[in-house]
């Protein structure tokens, strides 16, 4: 053994080694968590099916629904055949091979990714994965998570293990203090928009320095959800006291002796001093704005109180012809003020931003305010939990009384694949991770924001920040 | 999963960048629960575009794709892969995949080939030139080639060896099962287990 100074991935990988890879053939790693849900994994038990195996470890293994399932009516049978017939096949899969699921209508039934924690399933230096590339989430643990393809949903059911490349590291490190009005989300769009979608590809990402310490857990997830917005498999933050007291009773931490051992090794997981990471990236937290996108991909992101680049302000050609595309689906034109941009419908949602703390600081934007006219403001609680506890708390009387849709848990309009969609030309502020041509419904346009922009978005109908709101109201 | 050794068909140009999954194949999609006949759903949203490369005659019955950087991005989607492979794509080019898309390519049997920015920049332009020009993809040299013009591709040795042998993963690792079955007669007692279930 030598002492070389190891990134917390480093570690997370080698006390998952199974088999270490030669001549040039992956690493066998054990897999911890498997996370499942409806859309990409009935292939997978059907493999396991026609090749005669088992799922090895049904204690490693949970399902939910999310992705397809309605947010409205759910006591009625879902309308749509086909999200019906699929999930009927997860059901009957889980059934026929013992595996735990939450359904449509179950108190733990929800995102997937905001499920696991919820139980306190996912803990510091595990390994996570899940067939959806958001799995990256659970990494504001200190967990190692990551999506996978459905061939390897089934390889993980079979085997419980993985054979992966070893990655690279990159350090993204933000220092200093967010002002008001500035949370995770800008952090995250910000770091896309300077590294771009493709610029961690390859890397585990370790979010680092004062302003990701200062955060909570949901934030932290906010954050790590969107690693893969920026190409990377995984993101990592090392954890620390706020992870365990985070963790510390829920249904799955551990207990007793088990709780002391784990705090014990999960304190050795940080990167060591001087431990080398392959690449460093820096942002200053004190000098960031509320950041929204205005393309058709996340690194097309910018200040809110910015205008609408030209394409001329890009000097790669491919980016040049991104955005000259972008702008034309996005119906932009370079210059206007992204203040000025309207929107039809604004969603509070998704496995980025739909936990608690994100509706608890968009009901205190909005409590007393009133929706901008013709305005659809869609909330879709993360789990059926979460729901519930903001009802315990009276966020879904704020919501109802400014007059959006209080609904129920799920993936709803991040992807559209229930009802929950846009209509083409449709143009959306949403809290969700992903601005593609399509993804809210066929020629929607969306801009990627934070709660709390969603919120002020709200108010006024256009792009706004909450410190926009007092300007307004002296206007009123 | 069939061995790949050497292959000739179309060559389609697909001059964008950060083509994402969603592109490949819309979530609309994502609801069937069979492994084949996505062929219809690829590029959906495009194919409604007369002047989409694919619904151009030259380029209907293409086998190659050359596209541009960051091709594959997104979700994590493996139906991407099932719809290029069932309209009857055999690989793809571009000077950068996304992580995910390409370890999907892999287990399905679709090359992904990674060469320069020039070098894609040389195969659009010889494809424009003459459309319905073939490819012929030699995985065993790692080369493209269309006439005279010849171009190096990257793939990793390990899925290069198992495209060649056509060898599936499951199988491979269930040759170290009992380095499986020890890890775990030590893994510690704290680790997250979901039975029996708790709330």
């Amino acid at each position: 053994m030598t002492n070389k100074p190891l990134t917390l991935a480093e570690k997370v990988w080698n006390d998952h080694l199974v088999v270490k890879g030669e001549n040039g053939s992956p690493d066998l790693l054990y897999i911890d968590l498997h996370l499942v849900h409806e859309v990409t994994s009935p292939q997978a038990f059907d493999g396991l099916r026609l090749a005669g195996r088992p799922v090895r470890r049904l204690d490693l293994t949970i399902a939910t629904e999310d992705h397809n399932t309605p947010t409205w009516d759910i006591d009625k049978p879902i309308a749509d055949v086909t999200s019906r017939t699929q999930i009927n096949a997860l059901r009957e899969n889980a059934k026929e091979f013992g595996v735990r699921i939450h359904s449509l209508g179950d108190a733990e039934q929800g995102i997937v990714h905001v499920v696991g924690p919820q139980l306190g399933l996912t803990m510091p230096g595990i390994t996570v994965v899940c067939g959806d590339s958001h799995t990256s989430t659970h990494g504001a643990f200190g967990a190692l998570a990551m999506g996978i393809g459905t061939s390897e949903v089934e390889h993980v059911l079979a085997t419980s293990t993985l054979p992966l490349k070893p990655f690279k590291t990159m350090a993204i490190n933000v220092e200093g203090t967010l002002r008001p009005g500035v949370t995770a989300k800008d952090i995250i769009l910000a770091v896309i928009a300077k590294i771009g979608t493709g610029g961690g590809q390859g890397y585990v990402l370790e979010y680092r320095g004062s302003a990701i310490r200062a955060l909570s857990m949901e934030a932290r997830m906010t954050i790590c959800n969107m690693s893969i917005e920026a190409g990377a498999r995984a993101g990592m933050v090392a954890p620390d006291q706020t992870t365990f007291d985070y963790l510390e009773g829920r249904p799955h931490a551990p207990q007793g002796a088990d709780w002391d051992e784990a705090v014990a090794y999960w304190k050795t997981l940080p990167s060591d001093e001087g431990a080398k990471f392959d690449a460093e990236v820096f942002l200053d937290a004190n000098t960031l704005d509320p950041f929204v996108t205005w393309g058709t991909n996340p690194g097309q992101g910018i200040s809110l109180n910015d205008s609408v680049p030209s394409p001329d302000d890009f000097s790669d050609p491919n980016d040049k012809a991104a955005a000259i595309r972008a702008l034309e689906y996005m119906d932009l034109t370079p210059g206007t003020k992204m203040k000025d941009i309207a929107v039809n419908t604004v969603f509070l949602g998704s496995c980025t931003n739909s936990r608690i703390e994100d509706l608890r600081a968009a009901a205190a934007i909005i409590k007393g305010k009133k929706k901008a006219d013709g305005v659809r403001f869609m909330v879709v609680p993360g789990s059926a939990k979460v729901r519930l506890q903001a009802e315990a708390e009276g966020l879904d009387q704020i919501f109802k009384d400014f007059g959006a849709e209080w609904r129920f848990a799920g993936c709803s309009m991040c992807l559209g694949m229930n009802p929950d969609q846009l209509a083409p030309g449709e143009r959306s502020a949403s809290t969700s991770n992903r601005n593609f041509e399509g993804r809210q419904g066929k020629g929607a346009r969306t801009h990627l924001v934070s709660p709390l922009v969603a919120a002020a978005t709200a108010i006024r109908g256009t792009l706004s920040a909450p410190a926009d709101l007092n300007d307004s109201a002296e206007a009123n | 999963m069939e061995k790949f050794e050497v292959f000739t068909g179309v060559g389609a140009p697909l001059r964008r960048s950060n083509v994402d999954t969603d592109q490949i194949i819309p979530a609309v999609y994502l609801k069937r629960i069979t492994k084949t006949g996505f062929e219809d759903a690829l590029f959906a949203a495009w194919r409604n575009d007369p002047d989409f490369v694919l619904n151009q005659e030259p380029y209907k019955n293409a086998e190659v794709l050359v596209a541009g950087p960051d091709f594959g991005t997104g979700s994590s989607r493996e139906h991407a892969v099932w719809a290029l492979r069932d309209y009857g794509f055999k690989c793809v080019l571009s000077s950068k995949f996304a992580d995910i898309f390409r370890g999907n390519s892999g287990k399905q049997g679709l090359v992904t080939g990674e060469i320069t920015d020039a070098d894609t920049e040389k195969l659009w332009a010889a494809l424009e030139a003459n459309p319905g020009a073939s490819i012929t993809i030699n995985l065993v040299e790692q080369t493209a080639t269309i006439g005279d013009l010849s171009v190096h591709f990257e793939i990793d040795e390990y899925t290069k060896w198992r495209l060649l042998e056509g060898l599936d993963d499951i199988g491979l690792t269930l040759r170290d099962e009992q380095a499986i079955t020890d890890f775990e007669a030590k893994r510690p007692n704290w680790m997250p287990k979901t039975l029996p279930a708790k709330h």
